[in-house]
């Protein structure tokens, strides 16, 4: 890694060892919830238009994981404040492992109330948004994918690409929450699963609110600026 | 890059009008090596200023410019300007032992007289002419050791050696004798490097209350604790002043790249 200003490397290794050890292990823990995230939401997805009932009963189970990872996170970040007293961008890695850690927790109960959602629709007719759900699922995926990819690499341009695309989750979700409308006011017998489809999409909309609300902190955590003054910054240029 | 004109033009637009203490490219040698190199700082009233560095970066040689320490050691050669209120420090009018009455200074290693605690305060006091009369010296020494927070633990044994206290109080002995002479600024100089913890904290809540009443300048190698008792934070490297600025902004968002791999464990 290269700053971009100076070109000169980023982040040299500790004098102590086992400090670049912790912070390694608290990068890998967020990893590991980050894939596992990324998993629960597509496998929610595919049930959702598979309707296959019992793999979503599968998704609810696992997110246990997710909560015991976050667990670990927590105990790790806090262990290492304590001992090796971080400083500069390293304090502010791992309090952005510490909030990551909680706000990937909420991700993957996301994952799991839209797996809860797929036994209603077990016999619910085919309606189109649902055809849109899958795409907007897999931007908002994507996000959460490469944001935490950006902390583990401290990567600040990553972050505000994340942050930007949030856009298109939103836009997807007013698109379908249109739909829906219209699918309710033409008949009542829909009102029932076309409200379980809406909380889907709010779901996942949610999903993005949150990778964006991760990249903010990648964002500090690499350069100890906030996103939302660059990007204003950015925009009146 | 500059890292030096970078450090102190954007410090100066931050911090209050005027400084108690203000250099100007000062400039220290020993011999043929230059010690310090071109540095701007101001420090201020009621703030703690804190000096960090790596062994050998200058900060303890610099603290020592502040009150012409330098002057003792026969090779150090010092240039540019240190002013005290706004009064050259090195003009022909300035009497140096005022100077230093007026710029204390608090050692490492606690160094009280071989006499007794009472005289270890009244010395200053009485070679500066401070009191005429025996109940004044009194009221001075009492109130030196009050502000020191030491006066409960010796006031029953002011005729006892000053060398028989335990560290920390021979530090704070120190830092009353420092007080007495009624000084505007006190230099410390790593000055709880000698003691344990207890005694370190109870060094570092004495530095929080005299914040008010003078202006502080501590050298210290020690990172968390120049984080727990300055306002402000000046990082000095290879006897260049790399940042300065305050201290929260320091420890959490550095500016330069060396403080940042100083302060994070990075160094070397």
């Amino acid at each position: 890694m290269v700053d971009r200003d100076t070109h000169e490397p980023l982040m040299s290794a500790h004098t102590l060892k086992a400090f670049d050890e912790d912070l390694d292990q608290l990068r890998a823990l967020i990893s590991e919830m980050g894939g596992l995230a990324e998993h629960q939401i597509r496998e929610s997805m595919r049930c959702l238009t598979q309707r296959d009932v019992e793999g979503a009963r599968k998704v609810v189970a696992d997110d246990a994981k997710i909560d015991e990872l976050d667990r670990q996170t927590e105990q790790r970040a806090i262990q290492t404040i304590a001992l090796r007293a971080p400083m500069a961008g390293d304090l502010r890695d791992v309090v952005a492992a510490l909030k990551i850690s909680t706000v990937v927790e909420r991700i993957g109960d996301y994952a799991k109330n839209i797996a809860r959602r797929v036994e209603q629709l077990e016999t619910a007719p085919a309606i189109e948004p649902l055809s849109l759900m899958p795409e907007m699922a897999r931007i908002a995926t994507e996000m959460v994918h490469d944001v935490l990819n950006a902390f583990v690499e401290r990567d600040a341009e990553t972050a505000l690409r994340v942050a930007r695309r949030d856009q298109a989750v939103d836009d997807f979700y007013n698109s379908i929450f249109r739909t829906l409308l219209t699918h309710m006011m033409e008949d009542s017998h829909h009102i029932g699963h076309a409200t379980q489809l809406l909380f889907v999409a709010k779901h996942l909309e949610r999903i993005g609110d949150h990778a964006t609300n991760i990249a903010e902190m990648v964002y500090y955590a690499a350069t100890g600026g906030m996103m939302a003054d660059k990007l204003e910054r950015d925009d009146t240029v | 890059m500059n890292d030096t004109t970078t450090a102190t033009a954007a410090d100066t637009s931050a911090a209050p009008a005027l400084p108690k203490m203000r250099a100007e490219n000062v400039n220290v040698f020993y011999g043929d090596k230059q010690a310090i190199k071109d540095v701007s700082i101001e420090i201020f009233d009621d703030k703690v200023t804190a000096f960090i560095g790596p062994s050998g970066c200058g900060k303890s040689t610099f603290l020592r410019t502040l009150n012409r320490m330098n002057d003792t050691i026969p090779s150090a050669r010092v240039e540019g300007l240190i002013e005290l209120d706004g009064e050259d420090i090195h003009a022909p009018a300035m009497d140096v032992v005022q100077l230093r009455a007026r710029v204390g200074m608090v050692f490492q290693k606690p160094n009280p007289f071989p006499k007794s605690i009472y005289e270890n305060i009244a010395y200053g006091p009485r070679i500066h002419g401070l009191t005429s009369s025996k109940s004044d010296m009194d009221a001075i020494v009492e109130s030196s050791l009050r502000r020191a927070g030491l006066w409960d633990e010796v006031k029953d044994r002011l005729d006892e050696s000053g060398t028989a206290l335990s560290g920390g109080q021979q530090q704070r002995l120190c830092i009353a004798r420092a007080i007495a002479v009624d000084p505007e600024v006190i230099l410390m100089d790593e000055p709880c490097s000698a003691l344990d913890p207890i005694a370190t904290a109870k060094i570092e809540e004495l530095i929080h209350e005299l914040r008010g009443r003078y202006a502080i300048a501590i050298v210290t190698h020690n990172m968390q604790q120049a984080a727990r008792v300055s306002q402000r934070t000046a990082f000095f490297h290879l006897g260049n002043l790399v940042e300065y600025g305050e201290t929260g902004q320091i420890f959490t968002n550095p500016t330069q790249q060396r403080t940042q791999d100083y302060i994070t464990g990075r160094y070397g």
